[in-house]
């Protein structure tokens, strides 16, 4: 039974980290692992105080490495695992990250990116790791990332990165950032009955038959934790569909990793969220993700007024690229403009993706964010105003 | 209808609960949206600290304040730093004893409001920021007088709620006399 003290249901005003770990709560997290680091700490003290009012577990670790891998055990043990940090913790959790994608656990990692590299500027927020997320780890493989523009979407895109996390296995990323992470909004938190929760896929055949990474159809294998009755032997080591170590066999390498790196772009369709603002007749389009969408819609509006046809695409997915509406917008603009808070990061898919389209990125960094009128001019210059 | 107000001060005095008590008074409590955002230094007491509120009956789309349309100062640090941002014939509420060197060529609608003062008098210099936020009410005429009221004892810790609540009541009242008096 879900217990009223798992969602606060009503109104809020609420800080963007504090609504991730209410988001947390109410997808079902039951264990939390993590080390502080400014600007996410507030998930973590938020956790810290209320883990135990749900049951669950809250554990400070001695570090990132840590973290990871004890939200991967947690997870195998049957819980709903979570980590939240910041850039430099992100960096040291990204082996973890590759153990967690090869033995396909299911959890969720929260960024709440401020400036970097290195250490950096602790309280700006940035989104500079968006890359990093997709290929911080070595090898090939594919994962989920969401960017929340609002504290609204901190709670709900957590509740999503969860579900995306339990239906694909995989770890899934909150690529938030230090402005929103501490920024108050309102939040409105629905009923229980009224959030959709997904839990993972286990195995229907019985114990003697199973195969811990035979995938479905859907090539995701349905996974049985520890303690249910089943062998399971999890390796980050090349391994076959019953899950030991088969490290010299080229087809065993090519049909695992294959299907890790499948299995995001098979199901791209049910997982790729995007918004559209204004974009049916547009000429100019911006495509934004994250906190800089909140003044892109801004100057997409203020374009209007001034006679310019502009309209916003905002990306809540990040991975796996929204290829194919990107694809197609372009093919209906003049030009793309991508603001960004990194020196041009998702905008390179974005030209790889845009073909002969003109792509205008508009990069900012040092913790400020784009006003409203710099993405109208950018607008402006590209529409050739 | 966007208000963007910027609450500056140094950090101690409840400048950022000052922007989470107007903040909650308006989308909590009240059906409009509102925003909080704060920059401070490392120190948690003593650097500049500002708080900044936005409060729309629509959608806020940025979530920053640009120009603000009223302006609550409480320190001369605070004063230096944002009075040049203000709105031209915006609000301005200032304890005039914690600004005592103001600009004369202002273009704003002053209001001077001894906040600190009032709050001392009540026996505690801490809620010198609650006396300006009842002042800010009586002033703006932005919020309900009760969901303010609300607000106030969401945020603020249950032994101090009468306090408070008195707080708000004494600079409400000030408030009021400064408006009839400009009126006359």
């Amino acid at each position: 039974m879900v217990s009223q003290r798992e969602v606060l249901t009503g109104k809020h005003l609420m800080q963007g980290d504090v609504a991730c770990a209410e988001g947390a709560i109410a997808a079902g997290c039951k264990f939390f692992a993590g080390y502080p680091i400014t600007p996410a700490t507030e998930i973590a003290e938020r956790m810290a105080r209320r883990m135990i009012e749900v049951n669950g577990m809250f554990v400070q670790m001695e570090d990132e490495l840590a973290s990871m891998a004890a939200i991967i055990g947690a997870s195998w043990a049957g819980a709903k695992a979570m980590t939240a940090t910041s850039g430099p913790g992100f960096s040291l959790m990204q082996e973890n990250i590759g153990l967690a994608v090869m033995t396909e656990t299911p959890c969720v990692v929260v960024n709440v990116m401020r400036g970097a590299p290195s250490t950096g500027q602790p309280t700006e927020g940035a989104q500079q790791d968006v890359m990093q997320s997709k290929w911080g780890s070595h090898g090939d493989y594919s994962i989920i990332a969401l960017a929340p523009a609002s504290v609204q979407e901190m709670f709900d895109l957590t509740i999503e990165c969860f579900n995306l996390a339990e239906t694909y296995r995989a770890p899934t990323f909150l690529l938030a950032d230090g402005f929103t992470g501490h920024l108050w909004e309102r939040v409105v938190i629905p009923s229980p009955e009224e959030i959709k929760i997904v839990e993972r896929k286990k195995p229907v055949v019985s114990p003697d038959k199973y195969m811990p990474f035979k995938p479905d159809e859907d090539l995701v294998p349905p996974m049985a934790c520890f303690g249910e009755g089943y062998c399971v032997h999890v390796t980050g080591l090349t391994h076959d569909e019953l899950g030991y170590p088969k490290t010299t066999d080229p087809k065993v390498q090519h049909k695992l990793v294959n299907r890790l790196c499948e299995k995001m772009r098979k199901n791209a369709n049910r997982i790729v969220r995007t918004y559209e603002s204004m974009l049916e007749d547009a000429e100019v389009a911006v495509i934004a993700y994250g906190i800089p969408s909140r003044a892109s819609l801004n100057a997409v509006k203020k374009a209007r007024e001034s006679g310019i046809k502009a309209g916003l695409l905002r990306l809540v997915t990040v991975w796996p690229f929204p290829e194919k509406q990107i694809e197609e917008l372009a093919t209906r603009v003049n030009a793309i403009v991508v603001p960004e808070m990194n020196c041009g990061q998702i905008v390179r898919e974005v030209e790889r993706v845009a073909k002969e389209t003109p792509v205008h990125l508009l990069s900012k960094i040092g913790g400020e964010l784009h006003s409203p009128s710099e993405i109208f001019e950018a607008i402006r210059r590209a529409a050739g105003i | 209808m966007r208000v963007e107000i910027r609450i500056g001060g140094f950090g101690g005095q409840g400048i950022i609960r000052t922007g989470l008590i107007l903040a909650t008074a308006s989308c909590v409590f009240g059906d409009k949206n509102a925003i909080q955002s704060a920059s401070y230094g490392p120190e948690s007491r003593g650097g500049r600290c500002k708080s900044e509120v936005i409060i729309s009956d629509e959608d806020i789309d940025f979530p920053k304040v640009e120009q603000p349309d009223i302006l609550v100062i409480m320190s001369q640090e605070a004063y230096v730093g944002y009075v040049d941002d203000l709105k031209e014939n915006g609000i301005l509420l200032v304890d005039p004893d914690l600004v005592p060197n103001q600009r004369k060529d202002l273009k704003a609608k002053i209001y001077e409001v001894p906040a600190a003062k009032i709050a001392e008098g009540l026996g505690k210099k801490i809620v010198a920021n609650v006396v300006m936020i009842g002042a800010f009410a009586a002033i703006t005429n932005l919020f309900d007088v009760g969901q303010m009221k609300e607000s106030i004892k969401r945020n603020v810790p249950k032994a101090f709620l009468e306090l408070n609540l008195t707080a708000f009541e004494k600079g409400y009242e000030h408030g009021k006399n400064i408006i009839t008096v400009k009126a006359s």
